[in-house]
């Protein structure tokens, strides 16, 4: 990381914004570090999540979206259980997820391309069609063999299928999805 | 002589690494000895208990308890043996727990050790005499030196509890660091209108004579009876007759003096009341910027006084003041800050100290409570706070946290809100010290509420940047550098010891720690006396306080000062020196070694002799070293006593 100028560089917009959205005052945070002592994915984060608390504080904008850390968030909510101060960190990270989508950040190409497929797949099909979401998944990312065993061994079992399955409302699951790209682009 | 020992396990604190058991049968053979036991806490009630009915049955007539040290529980054994009615001093104790078992872990080689501090105190004991102590006088009038809010709490209390009570201030008015406060954690209250009335009543209070502007010149004497020459400093003023008009000061033309109560921030008249609260509130002149004690020319202020009180010609004056306690309540000073170079060494007029800081917060300060930057007078928009300056910090000698700092801090964050609310402030940390009560919940509020941004570490460097300030950091969370614009940095300084400290320890008698701050007797279980009898502490001189704790200590010390004066009369230490006048050739060396003046040279039967005049004797023990005939001994410990002992220790 260079020198931050906390005074010049602080997007307080961003801050605000993400209170707003989540509904969560980041200045209850006091950096005890509870969150990421339990998060499980840690190993895995470029950067922590206390400290992605403390970059949003700082209105760190650029940092905390283009950061890895939010896509490989499992969305566990370990860190809300645990805040001492109560603090909905899960719902953070996920406004923070839905702020770089917005933004064209994907911090981790895999993983937004999955997130992508499965909507894709439950816009389409009302639930999700998981032979029609590797394929879609595979086609964009290449990643052939990724999982490609288990394919044999859950087919005989019924637990995926080769065609959608016919379920009742898709076109209400597809509503759900029209307005939201309404709601969103205005 | 039938002595009984006493050898104690306490816990395992003795008994895991000595073996008690054996050290009582090694005592048995001991000469003198007529029973030794082990026990398992001597000094608690089934303990005291044993000795006493061991003393009866046994008709004992000495007692030696081997156990800790002295300094804890010797007073504890020798009201023991008093209740089983034998005179105090036929106890002695042996400390085999600090200067045995914790000190080493082969449990043969202490064992041994044990045996002979044993043995050297039986023998002793065998040359023991019951000693009285003498009842004398006391002076029911109490010292208190310093009139910050710990002093004047001290003062308030005793005057309360009927005792006459003589406050000396070294400044022109009491009031001490907390009058310079705009307001007080963690309430926010005003801190002149919770300390003014008080200080007023120090005033008017009719038991309360107050020596403004006045220093400590010498003390003699002791416990119920010291004597006291307070130098009362010239103030060039007659205090009888001004009546703190303030006339004065709005015609005096040098107006370039220092302003010490408003830490610099402004400058003031060389004739001055230093703040319109003052107590007491009359003007004294600062002789090094007035025109008139400088030059010869000016008197303005003698022309213009309606009372005619000016008088360029006054003298400092002595007056000694008897009293029976003394209460040091000196305060702290503040760190120099400027030994930082990375914060500019005192360069950059708008870097401060917190205590300019709420000076320029005051309503009644120079800038009329408006936060203005001192290079321009511009309003700041970023307030960067800066903590730990002199506080945690080895390089500079300050390894300890000054404890209040952290408060401050906040409330500054918090009164810069409420004055400027346009404004941002930064406060730079290392750790938040938060620890009394809603302590913790106010610096919370400063984040939560008043969007104080609190950034964990330290700062490396400042320099100017056009007309503002570059604070160069770290943030310790993001872990990185970070670089602040600042229109204006305040600097939370630390507390140290006061200037003069030492000297006014040294004349007191009592021990200061290695940064100058005054020795409680113990730590934990008597944090307001001193170890010399009589001599209290109150306030910030034993270790930066805050303002309640200061208060608390203020009255602790009141409480112990009446306790002492509840008693008509004391009990002086019997353990002094005597002259054996057969043998005292009249040399006169012991009088000129004692330093306290405590021989005195008689007349017998046309002989010269010495004498020692008991009730000021500290028992010493600087006479019976330098008598050449040995007719000086010290009570209890008297040449064949430690003679007895060392012949006990190398018989072999």
């Amino acid at each position: 990381m260079n020198v931050i100028n906390i005074t010049s560089s602080c997007n307080s917009d961003f801050v605000s914004q993400v209170e707003e959205e989540s509904g969560q005052k980041l200045s209850l945070c006091y950096q005890c570090g509870k969150c990421t002592a339990g998060c499980p994915y840690t190993t895995e984060y470029d950067i922590p999540v206390s400290q992605i608390m403390r970059l949003i504080q700082a209105g760190q904008k650029e940092l905390v979206l283009k950061s890895k850390s939010l896509w490989l968030c499992a969305t566990c909510e370990s860190c809300t259980a645990r805040c001492p101060n109560k603090i909905d960190v899960a719902r953070i990270m996920d406004v923070l997820r839905h702020m770089a989508r917005r933004e064209g950040y994907s911090g981790v190409k895999t993983v937004k391309t999955f997130w992508d497929s499965f909507l894709n797949s439950v816009q389409k099909n009302g639930r999700v069609f998981e032979v029609g979401l590797l394929a879609n998944y595979i086609s964009h990312t290449g990643r052939f063999w990724t999982d490609m065993g288990l394919g044999p061994r859950m087919l005989p079992k019924g637990k995926i299928h080769l065609k959608p399955s016919a379920m009742q409302g898709r076109e209400e699951v597809a509503k759900i999805f029209s307005r939201y790209t309404q709601e969103s682009s205005k | 002589m039938k002595i009984g020992v006493f050898v104690c396990h306490c816990g395992s604190n003795i008994e895991g690494t000595v073996d008690t058991a054996a050290v009582a049968a090694a005592a048995r053979e001991f000469p003198g000895v007529a029973f030794a036991t082990d026990t398992m806490y001597t000094c608690s009630e089934p303990g005291q208990e044993e000795i006493v009915t061991a003393i009866k049955e046994q008709q004992l007539d000495g007692v030696v308890v081997a156990s800790c040290t002295p300094r804890m529980h010797e007073q504890t054994f020798r009201r023991t043996v008093e209740r089983a009615g034998l005179n105090r001093y036929l106890f002695e104790m042996a400390n085999i727990r600090e200067h045995v078992s914790w000190i080493g872990k082969d449990r043969e080689a202490n064992t041994n050790k044990a045996i002979d501090l044993v043995r050297m105190s039986a023998a002793k004991l065998l040359h023991n005499r019951p000693l009285l102590s003498k009842k004398f006088e006391i002076n029911k009038r109490v010292l208190i030196i310093g009139g910050g809010v710990a002093g004047i709490q001290a003062a308030l209390d005793c005057a309360e509890g009927g005792l006459q009570v003589v406050l000396v201030e070294k400044t022109s008015s009491i009031g001490g660091k907390m009058a310079k406060l705009d307001k007080t954690f963690p309430t926010v209250d005003c801190s002149s209108c919770i300390l003014g009335p008080r200080m007023v009543d120090v005033a008017q209070h009719p038991n309360i004579t107050l020596h403004a502007y006045s220093e400590i010149d010498e003390v003699s004497g002791y416990v119920g009876n010291f004597e006291v020459k307070v130098k009362k400093k010239a103030t060039y003023v007659d205090w009888k007759k001004c009546t703190g008009c303030g006339v004065c000061m709005t015609k005096c033309p040098s107006r370039k003096a220092t302003d010490y109560f408003n830490e610099g921030i402004g400058k003031t008249t060389a004739i001055n009341i230093p703040f319109p609260q003052a107590i007491p509130k009359k003007a004294k002149i600062d002789a090094d910027f007035c025109m008139k004690l400088q030059k010869g020319k000016c008197g303005i202020c003698e022309k213009i006084c309606p009372t005619g009180c000016i008088d360029y010609s006054q003298q400092d004056e002595y007056v000694t003041e008897k009293v029976g306690a003394i209460i040091a309540a000196t305060g702290f000073d503040l760190f120099d800050w400027t030994v930082y170079g990375e914060y500019g060494a005192g360069r950059y007029p708008d870097v401060i100290t917190s205590l300019q800081y709420e000076r320029m917060l005051s309503a009644s300060g120079p800038t009329g409570g408006h936060i203005k930057r001192p290079s321009d007078g511009r309003e700041p928009k970023n307030v960067v706070f800066i903590q730990c300056v002199g506080s945690r910090d080895k390089s500079v000698g300050r390894p300890y946290c000054t404890g209040f700092c952290c408060m401050y801090t906040a409330k500054q964050a918090i009164l810069t809100k409420d004055h400027l609310p346009e404004s941002r402030s930064y406060v730079f940390y290392m750790d938040i010290r938060a620890t009394g009560k809603n302590y913790d919940e106010f610096t919370r509020r400063a984040m939560e509420e008043y969007d104080a941004k609190y950034i964990r570490g330290r700062v490396s460097m400042i320099y100017p940047k056009g007309d503002r300030l570059l604070v160069r950091g770290a943030d310790t969370l993001m872990g990185t550098q970070v670089e602040l614009d600042a229109d204006l940095v305040v600097l939370a300084v630390g507390a140290q010891a006061a200037a003069g400290a030492n000297q006014l320890a040294e004349k007191l008698r009592i021990s200061y720690d290695s940064y100058g701050f005054y020795m409680e007797g113990h730590p934990k279980l008597k944090p307001v006396e001193t170890n010399t009898a009589g001599v209290y502490l109150a306030g910030s001189c034993q270790g930066p306080k805050d303002i309640p704790s200061s208060v608390s200590q203020g009255s602790a010390a009141a409480a112990k000062v009446l306790g002492l004066f509840s008693k008509d009369k004391l009990e002086s230490d019997p353990q002094v020196s005597m002259v054996d006048i057969k043998r005292c050739i009249g040399c006169g060396k012991c009088m000129k070694t004692c330093p306290f003046g405590a021989i005195k040279e008689i007349d017998f039967r046309g002989m010269k002799k010495a004498e020692v005049i008991e009730t000021i004797c500290q028992g010493c023990g600087i006479c019976t070293s330098t008598c050449p005939q040995g007719a000086v001994q010290l009570q209890h410990f008297t040449d064949n006593q430690i003679l007895s002992e060392v012949n006990a220790l190398c018989q072999f």
